[in-house]
């Protein structure tokens, strides 16, 4: 049961992971760039949610939307400041003009709101368990423990947070492939990531199209944000730099550039997190992500699902 | 050609006096009355050591390292193990001694950790490379915080995770405590770090003025040219890569002797950032600006906090803004035709100016 | 070049039934070729003939799908780009690259690596062999620079010098590598008629004074039947034909490759 349960858990980080890997993977497809900032954009989401969430006169969808809006127009001002006037320097300082804004949002977090940590509300509390099961007796959904009475606790809790996390990924994730493949504006992107100058000459406003980008990775991020306060409850200025990394890991399993890939390897991420957690050590779980991505790369570059590219001589 | 060479003589020349003055007016007392500046000497020469390795794999190489903090740790637990072995087994060996055998192991570890990372580390490049590094430096941290050394009349025991059992405890003597850190022998004092940073940059000077420093440099600017005529890219990149990380590992073990206790997650990922800050606003590549970048940066908030403790607090803040500026002024568009209007405004004036003398 | 080969010592490069194959695409289609010790051989062709894709596999920056090529009777089929260096093939690229970062003279004293022998650490730690091959080199490459008429800028980063130059600087570095055949892809690409008429007499010094074999990629028909004696016309991956210059300038399947049906 135990081990059930890690798995549920882990797919359920692993779907957060999926959600914040689109937006690097989108990007790196687009723009060819790692945004290092993507993570910090989460941290800012969730700032964002806790200090509506925590008004009185804020209701919880306004919330969202709020949380939604703030992390878009950052990630809209973002690439208009900081990155398009880099479109084509050197990719060293593109990554160190990112490492810079990941900085400043992770200061600027540090002295509005401060060191201390911030204990996030799940947005679905005061919500019961979405299952639980008795060995013997069956399974429980959405209901208070109802045997509280006799002392037995459930052998399996799911909870709500944790479902949540997997249905909105896989809303999302299908809703976003529908958009790329369906939409024309989808299809630019497809173009702009498979030859940016003949995308350019075809017609395809590729700015607009690198803006849409960021907008929709940055709102990505920002319901990653909603899902992984509401599990992992603790706000500080460095909430996103970790699972931002993570999720730069998870992209490159996958293989980056590709949307399923993200996906796949996002899941398969936060299964291998919550397994070293619980079975091999708490502390080393972060290492033992990382010899994950350090094999992948080594191994296999290109990850999962990804395409090998040339330099052209 | 000249030029250049003039130009190397002042930086380190320059360098070396700053140093030795340092070292005498700290030695002699007279800065005595500076408690502060006292305290923040030794550090900031420390950090200048990491900023000139750093400076080696980022700007002469031309790949952005994220774990270099990880170097740093690995010199600051095989230096500090070394030096308490010592310390426990040969009491009366001198701390110079003991130091300098020191600072020779932690560089040859940190130069092997470096070379056995590089091996699969420098496959890659760009982005792919510099996540890697931020992998492996967060690897060695990890690590670090969780090996447990205990020295008793048997030997050495080595718990991962947990203490070592078995040990004899009469005798036992712990040397590393997982995330607690170790106690060093404070042996590290004003003119070592003096001597290593002008021993660092030199060795940085001429390895850049060498063949083997035009070899990288060539890799950095042209992957490709390189290979065509006849440069062995891997190889130059990891001997970069190596040196780079055997220096700061000597830094690291300075570090470690430098404070009566030392945690090792302090070497993390922001660590590595903050080294890059420093070079990044010196100048890649630079190693003057490296010294002089991580002077100013090092010191300045530290002055001002008399000032306003705000600033300190702001520091980073200021830092990242500087950064993004910096790397727009370089090689954004607008910023390089703005330059070279200034530029060519400048000329027709001296030129105006010139010829209205001649008329 | 009046004298036949028959001896075949007398031939640099051999390419024997070379082909590539890119996924569906075989860009490059049974070659062969052979270019005469110290001869200026063409290779030419219209736009995505595999012009380039040939040099990439002669450098050993493509590795052919089958088919093999003989350097001075040696094979270095598949050998990669730097030990095809050592063995003396030097090349200059159609889009420059040069290191852009570094000194004119730098970037000469680049393509002398391997011919000095001094170590890292005798660099370091300035050995008195650092000393000595340094200004071995340093005179090598001024001499070099003066032949392209670059040694007034010789400290100027090589990234500030005119179009013109940039060409001229690759050769100069393509060259101080020491080879025994010169690739030089499409050398003209950007140059006005002077600046041709120029480098036509340079890569004419080029072979005399360095006694060198140039096998060149390009465009420009006015340098190909000026300095070429012998032209290979790809087509579409495949040879389309070969022999003296005049008389493949005048082949019609070339005309009509170039000019359309």
């Amino acid at each position: 049961m135990k081990f059930i349960s890690d798995i549920v858990d882990g797919i359920s980080l692993g779907s957060i992971y999926a959600l914040i890997a689109l937006g690097y993977t989108m990007v790196y497809g687009i723009a060819k760039m790692l945004n290092f900032a993507h993570g910090d954009i989460i941290m800012v989401g969730g700032y964002a949610a806790f200090i509506t969430l925590s008004a009185n006169w804020c209701p919880m969808w306004l919330s969202l939307v709020i949380t939604v809006t703030v992390c878009t127009l950052l990630g809209i001002i973002i690439e208009k400041l900081a990155y398009r006037p880099l479109r084509s320097s050197p990719p060293l300082a593109v990554l160190i003009t990112a490492i810079g804004v990941s900085y400043l949002l992770q200061n600027i977090a540090l002295l509005t709101q401060s060191a201390n940590p911030r204990m996030f509300t799940s947005i679905v509390n005061g919500v019961p368990p979405f299952l639980q099961v008795f060995k013997g007796r069956g399974a429980v959904f959405f209901k208070e423990n109802p045997y509280k009475a006799e002392g037995i606790k459930s052998d399996l809790t799911i909870s709500t947070e944790t479902f949540l996390a997997i249905i909105v990924s896989v809303i999302i994730m299908v809703a976003l492939s529908l958009f790329i493949n369906k939409t024309k504006a989808g299809k630019a992107m497809l173009a702009c990531s498979e030859d940016r100058g003949a995308a350019q000459l075809m017609g395809i406003n590729v700015n607009g199209t690198i803006t849409l980008t960021f907008a929709i990775g940055s709102a990505l991020a920002a319901v990653a944000a909603v899902l992984m306060c509401s599990s992992y409850p603790l706000l500080t200025p460095s909430t996103g730099s970790m699972p931002g990394i993570k999720a730069f890991v998870a992209a490159v399993f996958g293989g980056i550039g590709s949307i399923p890939g993200a996906m796949i390897g996002g899941v398969l991420l936060g299964i291998i997190e919550i397994l070293a957690k619980a079975y091999i050590s708490t502390q080393l779980s972060d290492a033992i992500v990382f010899l994950v991505l350090i094999i992948v790369l080594i191994v296999k570059p290109t990850g999962i699902m990804g395409r090998k590219i040339n330099e052209k001589v | 050609m000249k030029k250049q060479k003039l130009n190397n003589l002042i930086t380190l020349g320059g360098t070396s006096v700053l140093c030795v003055v340092m070292a005498v007016l700290y030695s002699v007392g007279a800065l005595d009355g500076n408690h502060m500046l006292k305290g923040m000497l030794v550090l900031i020469g420390i950090h200048i050591i990491w900023a000139l390795s750093l400076n080696l794999t980022v700007g002469i190489l031309g790949e952005l390292s994220l774990g270099h903090a990880g170097f740093m740790c690995v010199g600051a637990i095989f230096g500090g193990t070394v030096s308490q072995i010592i310390r426990a087994n040969a009491a009366e060996c001198p701390p110079g001694i003991r130091l300098l055998i020191t600072l020779v192991v932690s560089g040859i570890m940190a130069a092997v950790f470096g070379l056995l990372i590089g091996i699969p580390v420098m496959r890659l490049r760009g982005d792919y490379l510099a996540i890697v590094t931020l992998g492996f430096g967060e690897i060695m941290k990890s690590i670090a915080n969780n090996i447990y050394l205990t020295l008793d009349a048997n030997g050495l025991h080595f718990g991962f995770t947990k203490p070592p059992e078995n040990v004899d405890e009469a005798t036992a003597k712990q040397i590393l405590k997982g995330s607690i850190g170790m106690q060093t022998p404070q042996d590290t004092n004003i003119w070592w770090v003096a001597a290593i940073l002008i021993i660092t940059l030199f060795v940085m000077m001429t390895f850049i003025n060498s063949r083997s420093g035009r070899a990288c440099m060539a890799v950095r600017d042209n992957y490709i040219a390189a290979q065509s005529v006849g440069i062995n890219v891997t190889k130059y990149r990891l001997m970069a890569f190596t040196i780079s990380a055997g220096i700061a590992g000597i830094g690291g073990a300075l570090y470690a002797h430098s404070v009566p206790m030392i945690t090792f997650g302090k070497f993390d990922y922001n660590f590595s950032i903050l080294i890059l800050v420093f070079v990044v606003l010196g100048g890649l590549g630079s190693m003057r600006g490296s010294v002089i970048a991580t002077i100013i940066l090092y010191a300045l908030p530290e002055m001002l906090r008399k000032v306003n403790e705000n600033i300190v607090n702001a520091r980073m803040l200021i830092y990242a803004v500087i950064l993004i500026l910096l790397m727009l002024w370089k090689n954004a568009p607008f910023f390089i035709n703005l330059r070279e209007k200034i530029k060519a405004r400048f000329k027709k004036s001296d030129t105006a100016r010139s010829g209205g003398a001649e008329a | 070049m009046t004298d036949i080969a028959k001896n075949e010592n007398d031939i640099m490069l051999e390419v024997r039934e070379l082909s590539i194959q890119f996924g569906g695409l075989r860009a490059v289609d049974e070659l062969n070729m052979k270019v005469k010790k110290h001869a200026l051989y063409g290779l030419i062709g219209p736009n995505g003939a595999g012009k380039t894709t040939v040099f990439n596999m002669l450098t050993g920056v493509y590795k052919p799908t089958t088919g093999a090529i003989f350097l001075d009777g040696a094979n270095i089929t598949g050998k990669s780009p730097v030990e095809i260096n050592k063995s003396g093939i030097a090349r200059t690229f159609q889009n420059i690259r040069l290191f852009k970062g570094m000194s004119v003279l730098d970037n000469v004293k680049i393509g002398m690596h391997n011919q000095v022998k001094y170590t890292a650490i005798e660099g370091i730690l300035r050995f008195p062999r650092y000393f000595k091959e340094e200004k071995m080199m340093n005179a090598k490459a001024e001499e070099l620079l003066a032949v392209f008429g670059l040694e007034n800028e010789k400290d100027t980063l090589s990234q500030n010098l005119p179009y013109g130059k940039q060409r001229k600087l690759e050769i100069a570095r393509a060259l101080a590598t020491n080879p025994k055949l010169l690739l030089l892809d499409e050398p003209a690409a950007g140059m006005n008629p002077n600046e041709t008429a120029e480098l036509m007499n340079t890569i004419r010094f080029v072979r005399e004074e360095f006694n060198m074999t140039i096998l060149l990629i390009e465009h420009d028909m006015k340098l190909v039947s000026g300095i070429c004696e012998e032209l290979t016309v790809l087509n579409f991956g495949q040879e389309l034909c070969q022999g003296e210059t005049s008389a493949v300038l005048n082949d019609p399947k070339v005309i009509t490759a170039y000019l359309g049906e």
